[in-house]
C-alpha cells in the first residue's frame, strides 16, 4: 500500500533505496524457570560474545568517523562485557535461582545501574548507568535473537527511518550506503537536517510517525526537495522520481559552474557569501564550494574532543591549518561557546535550571580567563598565516566586548613584547543576544564587525526552545519583530562603517535572501551546500526592488504574512 | 602479595577511561588484583567495581596482587596510573 509521509526539507536530493528502521526493537521477554543451567550460561557466553564483536565493529566505524576519543565509549562497553564479577552474577543468578538469561542480566544489570544513579554527587558517575543500559540492551537482543540496529553496522544501500539522529549517529553514518534518511523529529535547523547537508545526503525530517509508518525493507523515495516520503510506490512514480532527480543533479551542474564566479545580484551587486563550519574537516566542502571566505568557525570541536583542555599549540595547529587553506579569505572564528547544552568532562560546570541562559560561552571565558587566555593566544599566533577575525559569542552588554578586547589587547601585546609578530586581526561579535541586537547602535562604534547569529536571535526573542516540538512553531525568521532588529543590526554597523554579517541558518534561507540582499546584508554564511544554490538565487535578484520588499514586509503583522509576500514577489524582484 | 599505594592526582579521578585502561592493564594477568580505597576493595579486572568506587581527585588508594605474575602486574598497572596521567 502506498503512502506519502509530509515532513521537512531538509536537505536536498531525490533517495530511493530499501528502508532500515535505526529503531530499538522489542526487548521484551518474561521471566521463565530454567531446568538446563549450563545450556543458559553457555546461551549467555554466546550473547556476550556475539555483542562484542559487533561493539569491535561499531568502534573501528567510530573511530574512523569520530575519532579516537569517541570511539572510547565502545571500549569501555566491551570491557564491561568482560567484567567478571559482572558475569560471575550473573551465571550465579542462573544456576541459584534457576531463571532464564534475560532476567538473570537484567536484574545483574539493574543493580549496578542504581548504584551509578545514585551517586548523586557526580555526574559522570550516574552517566555511567546509560552505559550499562546500552550494553545491556545489545546483550538482550543477541539472547532474544533480534538484530539491535547501529548505523555502523549498515552494509547495503538504504533509507534510514528514525526517531530522530544522534550526532554519533550521523558521524557514523557511510555515505557509500545512507542514501537518504527520514526522522519522526526536528527541524531545518536541529542537529540531523544540518548534518544531512554537509553529508549531502537527501533528507526529510519531522514527518512525525515515520517509524511508525514504514516498515523495514520497504521501498522508499526520500523527497528532500519537496520534504517528503513515498513509501512502497508504484513503478511509475519510481520512474517519475528518478526522472526528477536526474533533473536535479543537472541543476546541481549549473549551480557547479558558479563555483568560481562572484556573488553578484542582477544588479551587480556584490556580498559575500561565506561557509560555517564546525571543524577543520568541514573545508574541503567549503573550497569545493566556492565559498568566499569562513563566516564562522565553532571552535568547540577543539574543547568537545578532547579529556582535557587543548593546549595553546594545538589550538594554533588547528586554526594556522584553516586560515592557510582558505589562501587569504577571511576566516572568522567564534571563541569557545560551550555551556548551555555543550558540556565537557574536565570542566565541570553545575547543573543550571536554564542553561542555555546560563553560564556559557563568554561569560565562561571572562570568568575563565586563564583557558580564554590560552585561545586568544593560539588565534594570534594563526593570525600570521591569513586572514583571520575573531568572534565573541553570546555578547550582552558593551562591558563584555570591552573586557573581552582588554584581555585579547593584553594577550597581543605580551606576544608582541616577546619578539612574535601578530597579523592584522579584526574583532567583533555575534548578535544572538536581543538586547546587544537593539543596542548595536552603540556596539557598532567599537566592534569591526558584527555577525547575526539567527538561530538563538529568533530563541531568545521568542522565548522558544526551537528544539521543543510544543513551541517550535515560533521559531519565526521571517516574523516582522526579527526582520526589525536584523535590520536596525545592519543599518547600525552600516552608519559606522563596518562590516554586518549573518551565520545562522536564516543566512541561506531562500526566502529570507531577498530579504537580507534588501536590507544591504554584507555578508551571508551558511552551509557549504546552499552556497552554490543562493548565488544563483542572488544572480536573479535586483537589489533595489529587494529594498523595496524589505519596506513592505518591515510594515507586516506576521510571520506567514511576509513569508507570502516574499513568495508572490519572487518572480517581480527579478 | 605485592603491594603499592597512590595518590590519585588526576583532576577527573578515575573516569572511564583511565579505569577502562587500568582494568585491562590488570586483566592481562593470571594474578587476582585488587584495588582498596577507603574501607572498600573491588577486583581490579571488573570495570564495575573500580567505577563502583568514584574515586576522585586527592585520594589514596592501594592496589595489590597475589599470584605467580603479581610482581609484573603491579609493575604495570604503575606504568598505566603513570601514563594516564592518575598518579605521579
Amino acid at each position: 500500500m502506498k503512502k506519502v509521509l509530509k515532513g521537512i526539507a531538509a536537505s536536498d536530493g531525490i533517495a530511493i533505496a530499501k528502508a532500515y528502521r535505526l529503531v530499538d526493537p522489542d526487548l521484551s521477554f518474561s521471566k521463565q524457570t530454567i531446568t538446563d543451567v549450563d545450556g543458559e550460561v553457555q546461551k549467555m557466553q554466546d550473547a556476550m560474545d556475539a555483542s562484542k564483536a559487533e561493539l569491535e565493529i561499531i568502534k573501528s566505524k567510530a573511530k574512523e568517523t569520530l575519532g579516537e576519543e569517541e570511539a572510547e565509549v565502545f571500549e569501555a562497553h566491551i570491557t564491561i562485557l568482560s567484567d567478571p564479577e559482572m558475569i560471575g552474577a550473573i551465571n550465579k543468578e542462573i544456576s541459584d535461582q534457576k531463571v532464564n538469561g534475560e532476567q538473570a542480566l537484567t536484574d545483574v544489570t539493574d543493580q549496578y545501574i542504581s548504584m551509578f544513579e545514585a551517586m548523586t554527587d557526580n555526574a559522570y558517575m550516574q552517566e555511567r548507568a546509560g552505559d550499562v543500559r546500552d550494553v545491556r540492551k545489545r546483550v538482550l537482543s543477541h539472547l532474544l535473537g533480534v538484530e539491535l540496529p547501529n548505523p555502523a553496522l549498515i552494509n547495503r544501500p538504504v533509507i534510514v527511518v528514525s526517531h530522530d539522529l544522534t550526532p554519533s549517529d550521523t558521524a557514523q553514518l557511510d555515505r557509500k550506503y545512507v542514501k537518504g534518511f527520514i526522522t519522526d523529529i526536528g527541524g531545518r535547523t536541529s542537529h540531523s537536517a544540518i548534518m544531512s547537508r554537509t553529508l549531502e545526503i537527501p533528507a526529510v525530517v519531522g514527518s512525525g510517525d515515520a517509524t511508525k509508518t514504514i516498515n523495514e525493507d520497504d521501498v522508499v523515495i526520500v523527497n528532500g526537495l519537496d520534504g517528503e516520503a513515498l513509501v512502497d510506490p508504484t513503478d511509475e512514480e519510481i520512474a517519475k522520481y528518478e526522472k526528477k532527480e536526474q533533473d536535479y543533479l543537472k541543476q546541481k551542474d549549473e549551480w557547479e559552474k558558479l563555483k568560481t564566479a562572484e556573488t553578484l545580484s542582477k544588479d551587480g551587486v556584490h556580498h559575500t557569501i561565506a561557509a560555517n563550519i564546525g571543524t577543520p574537516q568541514d573545508i574541503q566542502a567549503v573550497l569545493d564550494n566556492g565559498a568566499e571566505g569562513i563566516g564562522l568557525f565553532r571552535s568547540e570541536f577543539l574543547y568537545m574532543n578532547s579529556a582535557e583542555l587543548p593546549t595553546e599549540d594545538e589550538q594554533f595547529e588547528a586554526y594556522k591549518s584553516a586560515v592557510s587553506k582558505l589562501d587569504n579569505k577571511p576566516v572568522v572564528v567564534r571563541t569557545m561557546d560551550v555551556g548551555g547544552d555543550k558540556k565537557l568532562p574536565y570542566l565541570p560546570l553545575p547543573a543550571e535550571m536554564n542553561p542555555f541562559m546560563g553560564y556559557r560561552a563568554i561569560r565562561i571565558s571572562l570568568d575563565r580567563d586563564d583557558i580564554f587566555r590560552t585561545q586568544l593566544r593560539a588565534l594570534l599566533r594563526a593570525s600570521n598565516f591569513g586572514n583571520l577575525w575573531i568572534m565573541f559569542p553570546m555578547i550582552a552588554t558593551l562591558d563584555e566586548f570591552r573586557a573581552a578586547k582588554a584581555i585579547y589587547n593584553e594577550e597581543r601585546q605580551k606576544l608582541i613584547d616577546a619578539g612574535q609578530k601578530v597579523g592584522d586581526i579584526k574583532l567583533g561579535i555575534m548578535i544572538e543576544i536581543p538586547a546587544a541586537a537593539v543596542l548595536a547602535d552603540q556596539f557598532a562604534k567599537e566592534v569591526d564587525f558584527m555577525s547575526i547569529g539567527t538561530n538563538d536571535l529568533i530563541g531568545y526573542s521568542m522565548a522558544a526552545d526551537r528544539t521543543n516540538e510544543r513551541v517550535s512553531y515560533l521559531y519565526q525568521p521571517y516574523n516582522p519583530a526579527i526582520l526589525r532588529l536584523i535590520k536596525h543590526v545592519v543599518d547600525s554597523a552600516h552608519k559606522e562603517g563596518k562590516v554586518a554579517a549573518m551565520c545562522g541558518e536564516m543566512a541561506g534561507d531562500q526566502i529570507a535572501v531577498p530579504l537580507l540582499l534588501g536590507m544591504g546584508l554584507d555578508e551571508f554564511s551558511m552551509s557549504a551546500t546552499s552556497i552554490l544554490k543562493t548565488r544563483l538565487l542572488f544572480k536573479e535578484l535586483d537589489s533595489k526592488k529587494a529594498a523595496k520588499l524589505v519596506e513592505k514586509a518591515l510594515q507586516a503583522q506576521t510571520n506567514d504574512e511576509v513569508k507570502n509576500m516574499v513568495e508572490e514577489a519572487m518572480d517581480s524582484l527579478k | 602479595m605485592e603491594k603499592r599505594d597512590f595518590h590519585v592526582t588526576a583532576e577527573t579521578g578515575i573516569h572511564a577511561r583511565p579505569a577502562t585502561l587500568l582494568v585491562q592493564s590488570a586483566s592481562k594477568f593470571n594474578s587476582e588484583v585488587t584495588l582498596q580505597y577507603g574501607d572498600k576493595s573491588v577486583n581490579l579486572k571488573s570495570i564495575m567495581g573500580v567505577m563502583s568506587l568514584g574515586v576522585g581527585q586527592n585520594t589514596d588508594i592501594t592496589i595489590s596482587a597475589e599470584g605467580d605474575d603479581e610482581k609484573d602486574a603491579i609493575e604495570a598497572i604503575s606504568e598505566t596510573m603513570k601514563k594516564e596521567g592518575l598518579s605521579e
